[in-house]
């Protein structure tokens, strides 16, 4: 059980990491539009 | 996470991925549609039917598709001469039908005189699948002077980069309405970007409570499962102290709508809702930190970030449904600027120029053509017409007015062209007068005191009352035990289901009158509407159509009605005169006429084959056909004769039509126990008629629209709440200062401005599913109040006893409001 001591710290870690991620995709917009890029990609012919 | 988060959580995430999902469907259903009606006759571009005889077509990959109409045909022909002729191959929907000339508007260019930026965005509209997306995007990059094109499909907006001196607005909104998508300029600071601003910040606040939630969850059941001794005071603090780390986001950035509300309402001095969440959360985090950090006491990290997620959740969605109302309120009132057609030099030459109607001068000459708005106060210099002040006044009726009458500005020209001396500037014509009186109105609203919040004033003395009196009580029997039971009472009453209660059926209902045609822009809409005693209609525009329309027909020749109704409509053809728009929607087609030729308050006459005949005013048409009229028109009536050259054919009876649906509506408000009032700015007795028509007891007419304010005060003064359905300009104060009111969605942009919520459609059905709505909206929520309290009233107790364990305050709560949110979504299933 020992192993928990460090498993936990380092999922706290990983969430802390998750949230960093997120912030920076929304601040790069990768919300404003969540239905547009699903039709753009079909026409990305070029 | 217990299987009761879980339940509410799925329940809420299902609401919006339902919706999504419905849309997919929806889509591919109807490309399916569009790909199966190739091989019919409709029409190519935009899948309505081709009319027998059109003669419209386009040439799409070497083939001739036919085409509805010339504006559909135009557009689809600058589609392939573009190069995008791959849009009818890729496209999953019909694009919307097109209207012809738009991309011709002059009024266009009026838009390069404001000074817009070179980078900004546009609200586009008609937006229907994936081929839309492409053709806009690449058509625009093609301008000479744009930089960079990309279209917001979830917003409808498209963000445009250009070079401003090589390419103008006027150049961009032209290329969209060319190939058929109606466009505007953005307007940020006047459309919330506030709004916006604040919707994002929530949806980050939501992920991160979100997240912290089910995170600190895996820490707490380990915790909750654990048998009595088998998880170590080490093992436990782990879990304890790795749940704060995680919580702490979900508090300090998370929380932070509930702890600025409760602020504000403290300083305001009157405590709502925010109050006692704010307490409830301050109280459990606090009190598990200090459980945390001395080893005695239980702690509440999960409870703590599953409130917040759920509560954000519910506020997420209440503000999404409104936002959607609002952004079809905008689209809703987009129109081109108003404009003025100035005379330059000698009126006699009608040379005109095209100008702001915002820009004209004391003393310019302007031309006002057949059918369009008067845009400034003026004295008519020259010629005579009927002018339409249905909008401004109430009045039914068309008005003569003759050289040397003044006209307020927004009055419709509704005979034929004139020449105005303007008087007034737009910042001190009637127009601007009416505004700055709504605007005053609106701001003397009698303050709302909304049911929730005077719940939760009484919730929060009261708990506060409980806590300090379980807290002394428990220092005389355990003295140890008492801060750890008081922050126990603190949580467990924590308001969970009962802040939920009211945002969650706020959301669904929202929705749902979205869906049936109602724009609740303003929050407080339903629960007003609810309580209203009073409900007090317009008449002109609002119980009636505000137009005339064809009562009867009573053939006095040789002639069928029938035949009698299709010889006007053919004289008329291109009038605009609300008495011709009547007679053409009356016949179901027309011959053609030749020779028509007006007399301004007469008539007209005209010839159909070789026949000449007259149509108009007794007087006029007795001209050719000889003798008298007999039989005189019912009164209230306008009427209209139609006569050739041996003899009369037809009288036709017009006169201001009752919506169908208005008698209804107007007796469900009276099943319901409100009283109804007609209020109007026409005469007396055309207002008492049509109250008489609808079982409408009090009728009062011939109004102004501050005396229609007055009137609307001095009921509130009485103690009755008032709900006001109105259209016009003259509406917009009295919309503005009644506790709520409906604007018509065909009425006046005004009038919808200051409205809380505004009718889509030509119909008054939508204002009864709103009533039914707030009805069932106001149940719902009363339910889940009352089963928020009978859930406190026994939780609150047990945790003052301090018999309650943490998991099951946590359950407990979960559960609650899985209880209260499931039952909210009730109302987005019709029926």
């Amino acid at each position: 059980m020992e192993a928990l001591y460090l498993l936990v710290p380092l999922s706290v870690l990983l969430v802390a990491l998750a949230l960093w991620i997120f912030f920076g995709a929304a601040d790069s917009g990768q919300f404003d539009d969540l239905e547009g890029p699903a039709l753009r990609i079909l026409h990305d012919e070029d | 996470m217990s299987a009761a988060t879980s339940a509410a959580m799925s329940a809420a995430m299902s609401a919006s991925t339902s919706a999504a999902m419905g849309g997919a469907l929806g889509q591919a259903e109807a490309g399916a549609a569009a790909r199966a009606a190739g091989a019919h006759a409709g029409c190519f571009h935009c899948g309505l039917p081709v009319p027998a005889d059109s003669r419209w077509e386009a040439r799409i990959d070497g083939a001739h598709q036919p085409m509805c109409c010339p504006g559909c045909a135009a557009a689809a022909q600058a589609i392939v001469d573009g190069g995008f002729g791959d849009y009818y191959a890729n496209r999953t929907e019909f694009a919307p039908q097109v209207v012809a000339g738009m991309a011709d508007a002059p009024e266009l260019l009026l838009y390069d005189a404001m000074g817009l930026d070179g980078e900004g965005s546009f609200t586009v509209e008609g937006i229907r699948c994936a081929a839309c997306v492409w053709l806009i995007e690449r058509q625009l990059t093609g301008i000479p002077g744009v930089r960079e094109a990309n279209l917001n499909v979830a917003s409808g907006r498209l963000f445009v980069r250009r070079d401003a001196a090589v390419c103008p607005p006027s150049t961009i909104l032209r290329t969209l309405r060319a190939i058929g998508y109606t466009a505007y300029p953005y307007d940020a600071g006047r459309h919330g970007a506030q709004l916006a601003r604040e919707r994002k910040t929530l949806f980050r606040q939501l992920f991160v409570a979100g997240l912290s939630m089910m995170q600190v969850m895996m820490y707490a059941i380990p915790v909750y499962l654990a048998d009595d001794g088998t998880m170590d005071a080490g093992m436990q603090a782990l879990m304890g102290w790795a749940s704060l780390c995680l919580t702490l986001p979900a508090v300090l950035y998370s929380a932070q709508p509930f702890f600025g509300g409760a602020w504000r309402d403290l300083r305001r001095g009157m405590p709502g809702m925010d109050v006692p969440v704010a307490l409830g959360i301050g109280a459990a985090f606090c009190g598990s930190c200090v459980a945390l950090v001395t080893g005695v006491g239980e702690v509440w990290f999960d409870s703590v970030t599953m409130f917040v997620f759920l509560l954000l959740g519910s506020r997420y969605l209440e503000l999404g449904a409104r936002r959607k109302a609002a952004s079809a309120l905008e689209r809703l009132q987009q129109g081109l600027p108003a404009s003025a057609l100035r005379l330059r030099g000698d009126p006699l030459a009608r040379d005109t120029e095209l100008v702001a109607a915002a820009s004209l001068q004391h003393d310019d000459l302007v031309l006002v053509r057949a059918g369009e708005a008067v845009p400034a106060d003026g004295i008519i210099e020259e010629g005579e017409t009927d002018v339409d002040l249905a909008l401004l006044t109430g009045e039914s009726r068309t008005q003569r007015r003759v050289a040397g009458d003044a006209l307020p500005g927004g009055a419709v020209n509704a005979a034929q062209a004139i020449v105005l001396r303007v008087t007034s500037i737009a910042s001190d014509s009637t127009l601007a007068m009416l505004v700055r009186l709504a605007e005053r109105a609106g701001q003397g609203k009698p303050a709302l005191a909304l049911w929730a919040d005077r719940v939760a004033a009484w919730f929060v003395a009261a708990l506060l009352v409980l806590t300090v009196v379980v807290y002394v009580a428990w220092q005389t029997v355990d003295p140890a035990r008492a801060w750890q039971v008081a922050i126990a009472v603190l949580v467990v009453s924590c308001p969970c289901a009962l802040s939920l209660a009211t945002p969650t059926a706020l959301a669904a209902a929202t929705d749902r009158l979205l869906r049936r045609g109602v724009l609740a822009v303003q929050p407080h809409t339903l629960e007003t509407f609810d309580r209203a005693t009073h409900v007090v209609f317009d008449k002109t525009g609002t119980l009636t159509f505000g137009r005339p329309v064809l009562r009867q027909t009573v053939p006095v020749g040789g002639l069928d009605a029938d035949t009698c109704v299709r010889i006007a409509a053919a004289l008329e053809a291109d009038n605009p005169h609300p008495l011709a728009l009547a007679l053409r929607a009356a016949a179901a087609d027309a011959p053609a006429a030749d020779g028509i030729h007006f007399t301004v308050g007469q008539g007209v006459q005209g010839w159909i084959g070789n026949r000449h005949y007259r149509l108009g005013s007794a007087a006029f048409v007795a001209g050719i056909a000889g003798g008298v009229a007999r039989a005189a028109a019912p009164p209230g009536t306008t009427s209209v004769w139609l006569g050739a050259a041996d003899g009369w054919l037809a009288r036709f009876d017009l006169a201001d039509g009752l919506r169908p649906d208005a008698a209804t509506v107007v007796r469900r408000f009276r099943a319901a126990g409100k009283t109804v009032i007609l209020l109007s700015g026409d005469e007396q007795h055309a207002a008492q008629a049509v109250a008489a028509q609808l079982g409408i007891t009090t009728a009062i007419g011939g109004k102004r629209p501050d005396e229609k304010l007055a009137y609307v005060r001095r009921l509130q003064k009485d103690g009755a709440t008032v709900a006001m359905v109105g259209d016009g300009i003259n509406d917009a104060a009295v919309l503005g200062g009644a506790d709520v009111s409906f604007a018509m969605g065909h009425g006046a942009g005004l009038a919808q401005l200051h409205a809380d919520a505004v009718l889509l459609g030509d119909s008054l059905q939508p204002l009864a599913d709103a009533a039914e709505t707030a009805r069932r909206t106001l149940s719902i929520i009363r339910q889940n109040l009352i089963w928020a309290s009978v859930y406190n009233t026994v939780a609150i107790p047990a945790a003052a006893v301090g018999l309650l364990d943490p998991w099951m305050a946590s359950i407990g709560m979960a559960g609650s409001s899985a209880i209260v949110v499931l039952n909210a979504l009730r109302l987005r299933k019709e029926g």
